[in-house]
């Protein structure tokens, strides 16, 4: 076999990073029914690179912000209690979508669109691998340091207040990890694309799970599977790698779909 | 007769209106209190502030340093998407011993569901395995919120008897929200009812006879408590001979 090419190396380290956060993220936002905002979250992320590049600051940085802005406009929206949150999301992710690429068109400098909303991760730098190593393994660790904790909140929060959880904080804390999670991703999946690995890999994976901990791992196994047979097809094939990885996904979830009649029953 | 956990004179305030209105309630060793009242009269709220939850507005809660609260939240809803084991869930954040656990587990009569996954558990078989965890860590006081709210009626006879066996096996109190007073008419010590403010309390035999009960649940209630105390009429002559 002939050595691989070093961007090919980098390609992959930074995909089974993703992979592994998105999977045990992924499980949060399953449980959790998460699945619209985390994918709301990841439009606004667009109006964040918009701002980065203005401002001339790091993006996952300005994604972040971005990110937790929006965060806390929809906590305050929703406590207006005027409209139902799924109508809040959509108001909120596609006006910032849209502002995002407006903003983007506007800029002097010519910035490639595509690989923000499809992401390119043949091009993964050595600055954005350490991004992912960092970020991701903050996410892990406050996952796993909170993890009894959150399930029992996800399970019956009340129960969790009265043995002592604090739920509130840990909600946000969630939703920061989310906004890392986002934040460190784009360029690998891309904007529009980073909500399915949070979410396909996860649900393939519960069809073949007992326990939380079971699930995780196999969220981040089949996560890892899809991103090494997607960046093979994206290389051999010039496919773009974001929907690339995901087709992969939404294959393997197919496949284990079936036996989910099996497991519903044990 | 020591107070385990009381609550003096607590006022609590949500969006300019007094959920709870200068509220106090005690519960002593070996007690059995059913709080009863109206939707949104504020009882759940009485018993977040009791367990600290929520720090009322105004007033004092009182409760003995360290103790063991367990407690028993409305039926809950458990998501298909998260595989957890009943053994598992029962022992989440627990210090627990494989002893304590098949201890309480023949005690509630959820043995043969440890290894079930919670999702498929009936509404009974679920209250059962909520009311097992409480039991976890020998609690000095049970606090139940409508533990029975969405069982039929079997399924409600059947929890509240099982509550009513703890009650007598165990040396605890029990504080409880619940509408079913007709069930535990002849375990509760005590009843108090709650409408923002405590309107009456006392033993059940006299509180249902209570003005403030009357007006709150109309005569047909109570009446139809009359009726349940009918039966257990050798019980209270006692009493009132006391």
């Amino acid at each position: 076999m002939t050595m691989i090419e070093p961007f090919l190396v980098k390609a992959l380290i930074a995909g089974i990073l993703v992979a592994l956060i998105a999977g045990c993220m992924g499980c949060f936002v399953v449980w959790r029914r998460m699945a619209y905002f985390s994918d709301s979250l990841a439009h606004s992320a667009l109006l964040g690179i918009a701002m980065g590049v203005m401002l001339d600051v790091n993006h996952n940085l300005s994604v972040m912000v971005s990110c937790i802005c929006f965060a806390f406009f929809l906590i305050w929206l929703q406590r207006k209690k005027v409209f139902a949150t799924d109508t809040l999301l959509g108001i909120l992710a596609h006006g910032s979508l849209a502002v995002g690429v407006i903003t983007i068109t506007l800029l002097e400098q010519r910035m490639d669109l595509h690989s923000y909303l499809f992401g390119d991760i043949l091009t993964v730098g050595d600055e954005q691998l350490w991004w992912l190593f960092i970020g991701g393994g903050f996410v892990l660790i406050a996952l796993s340091l909170n993890w009894s904790s959150l399930i029992l909140m996800t399970i019956h929060e009340d129960l969790a207040m009265a043995e002592s959880v604090r739920v509130s904080r840990l909600e946000i804390l969630l939703m920061l990890l989310m906004t890392i999670v986002v934040a460190v991703s784009i360029k690998i999946v891309g904007i529009l694309l980073i909500a399915s690995m949070l979410i396909i890999a996860p649900a393939a994976a519960r069809q073949l799970s007992r326990s939380p901990e079971a699930m995780a791992i196999f969220a981040c196994l089949i996560g890892i599977i899809a991103v090494v047979s997607g960046i093979y097809f994206s290389f051999e094939f010039d496919t773009p790698s974001g929907p690339t990885i995901v087709a992969a996904l939404a294959a393997i979830f197919a496949i284990l779909f079936p036996l989910s009649n099996f497991y519903r029953k044990n | 007769m020591t107070d385990i956990i009381s609550a003096s004179n607590i006022t609590v305030t949500r969006d300019n209106k007094d959920i709870l209105d200068n509220v106090s309630i005690s519960v002593n060793a070996d007690d059995f209190i059913t709080i009863l009242g109206p939707n949104g009269a504020g009882k759940s709220m009485l018993l977040k502030c009791l367990m600290g939850f929520y720090k009322p507005e105004k007033g004092m809660i009182n409760r003995t340093p360290n103790l063991r609260i367990g407690y028993v939240p409305q039926q809950f809803v458990s998501e298909q998407t998260l595989p957890i084991s009943t053994k598992r869930f029962l022992t989440l954040r627990k210090k627990v011993d494989e002893e304590e656990i098949e201890k309480i587990a023949d005690e509630t009569n959820i043995k043969s569901l440890l290894e079930k996954p919670v999702h498929v558990l009936s509404g009974g078989e679920r209250q059962r395995v909520l009311l097992a965890r409480s039991l976890i860590g020998n609690p000095e006081l049970l606090v139940l919120d409508e533990p029975a709210q969405n069982l039929d009626i079997s399924g409600q006879l059947a929890f509240y008897k099982l509550l009513e066996q703890i009650y007598q096996s165990r040396s605890l109190s029990i504080l409880m929200v619940s509408h079913d007073l007709h069930m535990v008419m002849a375990t509760t010590k005590k009843v108090v009812c709650l409408f923002h403010h405590i309107c009456c309390s006392g033993e059940p035999q006299i509180v249902t006879k209570d003005p403030e009960f009357v007006s709150l649940f109309g005569n047909d209630m109570a009446e139809m408590m009359a009726v349940y105390q009918h039966g257990h009429n050798h019980t209270h002559e006692v009493h009132d001979h006391d």
